[in-house]
């Protein structure tokens, strides 16, 4: 459910670093608090976020959440296959449901999120 | 509810152990989804769907003069109901036309109706129903111990066939008839709020849990939640009380003139209506299907830029692949093909006018044409 390689933050965003590039999705409670999603709206190549802005919305049938940043950097990749097959995300969230790469300007900054073990707590306190 | 506790239907623990996520709907703990919302709702377009409607409230009305005084009460002719084991929907409205809930009207014996209603109306519904009668005309609110049980899809008829055995008739479209489930006696009506054809089962609430799991024991059919009954029934433009319409709003604004027959007179609000056909409405509800985003409840409706109405309901339609509302607009702008836009958030999407159903083939058209 909750890849060890991987770091999360408390709005359900998860972080793989893979040298200075930080690929972004919503974990699997994420994608199964909101049901089937229907559309995903992502930004474009170029832009630039600082951790904790918003990027982009997912939404289900019933509900609509917005997607936070964990991260600051440039925004090197989308993942536009998502527009036309947005149920990748409750399928596979961890793998084919990314959503944006972040190129950081200080990969230190992953350090801060929680770790696998770390998310799960959190989420057995939240219930 | 007043006290803060959410009220259960008979099928509470049977939801629970179907794994259902619930919600609080109308002070009910209710199935908003088991599996998922779409794959229910495409259960009831292609096969078998049932769900949990035991929240809703039944009322029975008795008497020589039941006819006559609920004739007050309700916009639609009970004439059309002459014959026993029909139904008929129709609006009951305030003084000033606006509309206090939408309902179903079925005439179950020589002298006696049975009134099933919106949930989060009970209370006011029958108070106001009760306050109206004239004295000799009797009333009993059936709600808590009556569950109702809706199977819809193309595939219903087949699975209530079963359970009945050989022999049985399913009654024609908005009849209810006796008939025996699995050995238990209920009341079958062939009614329904996705747009496919089916029945609702109105049963003794300690008989729910035998026809729930009953029912789930064929393959084929599909527990559904809240979700999907919202998705279904918005895919074939029927109004929902509360979102729709509500008593700021008449029936005519909101489409429901077919069941306010214009030469009825003599019901509450009959004069108010009358009066605003005469003037035309100023605004009415229309169907819109957007391209990109979900419109959702309270989502701005614009022309030109400016807001011109507000979405009432709206949803992704699972069977479009789109997204579909319901919203208040000018009359001006609610012609078929107007070109308009939604505010989603934080974009401006193009919405073209349409007139609901936005789904038109379904198993209950079929057995229309």
């Amino acid at each position: 459910m909750y890849p060890k390689d991987l770091k999360y933050d408390r709005e359900h965003e998860w972080v793989r670093l893979d040298g200075d590039v930080a690929t972004i999705g919503i974990s699997h409670f994420a994608q199964d608090q909101l049901g089937e999603v229907v559309y995903v709206d992502l930004p474009a190549a170029g832009d630039t976020l600082a951790a904790g802005d918003s990027f982009g919305e997912v939404e289900s049938v019933k509900s609509v959440s917005e997607l936070f940043c964990p991260v600051t950097g440039e925004i090197v990749e989308v993942n536009d296959a998502l527009s036309d097959a947005p149920e990748v995300v409750n399928e596979d969230p961890y793998g084919e449901g990314w959503m944006i790469k972040v190129k950081l300007a200080d990969t230190s900054e992953v350090d801060g999120l929680m770790d696998a073990d770390g998310y799960e707590a959190f989420l057995a306190e939240d219930e | 509810m007043v006290d803060g506790t959410e009220l259960q239907t008979p099928l509470h623990d049977e939801h629970v152990a179907l794994g259902a996520r619930m919600v609080d709907f109308a002070g009910w703990r209710m199935p908003v989804q088991y599996a998922g919302i779409i794959e229910e709702h495409t259960a009831v377009r292609t096969g078998v769907g049932i769900f949990d409607v035991s929240h809703m409230g039944e009322f029975r009305v008795f008497g020589v003069e039941a006819k006559a005084a609920l004739q007050r009460i309700v916009t639609n002719d009970l004439d059309r109901i002459e014959e026993l084991g029909s139904a008929l929907y129709t609006v009951m409205c305030d003084e000033d036309g606006g509309v206090i809930d939408d309902l179903i009207v079925y005439h179950t014996g020589d002298l006696e109706y049975l009134i099933v209603v919106n949930a989060s109306n009970r209370e006011t519904d029958w108070d106001w129903i009760t306050s109206h009668l004239p004295e000799g005309v009797e009333t009993a609110d059936e709600s808590d111990r009556t569950a109702l049980i809706a199977v819809q899809g193309p595939g219903a008829l087949g699975v209530i066939a079963e359970l009945t055995g050989p022999g049985w008739e399913p009654p024609q479209r908005f009849a209810i008839a006796e008939a025996t489930l699995g050995g238990t006696p209920v009341l079958v009506a062939r009614t329904g709020y996705t747009g496919e054809d089916g029945v609702e089962i109105v049963c003794h609430a300690s008989h729910a849990v035998g026809i729930w799991r009953a029912l789930l024991s064929f393959a084929e059919v599909v527990p559904c939640g809240l979700g999907a009954r919202d998705t279904l029934r918005l895919e074939v433009g029927y109004p929902l009380y509360g979102s729709d319409m509500d008593r700021g709003v008449d029936p005519v604004s909101a489409g429901l003139g077919w069941v306010v027959p214009k030469a009825k007179t003599g019901y509450i609000g009959a004069k108010a209506i009358a009066r605003i056909r005469e003037a035309g409405p100023e605004r009415k509800l229309v169907g819109l299907i957007v391209s990109e985003g979900v419109p959702r409840h309270e989502y701005p409706v614009l022309h030109g830029g400016s807001e011109v109405g507000k979405v009432t309901s709206g949803t992704f339609s699972p069977t479009l692949g789109h997204g579909i509302a319901l919203a208040y607009v000018p009359v001006a702008l609610a012609e078929p093909g107007t070109a308009l836009e939604i505010g989603i958030r934080r974009k401006v999407v193009p919405a073209v006018v349409t007139r609901p159903p936005f789904v038109k083939e379904t198993s209950l058209s079929a057995t229309r044409s």
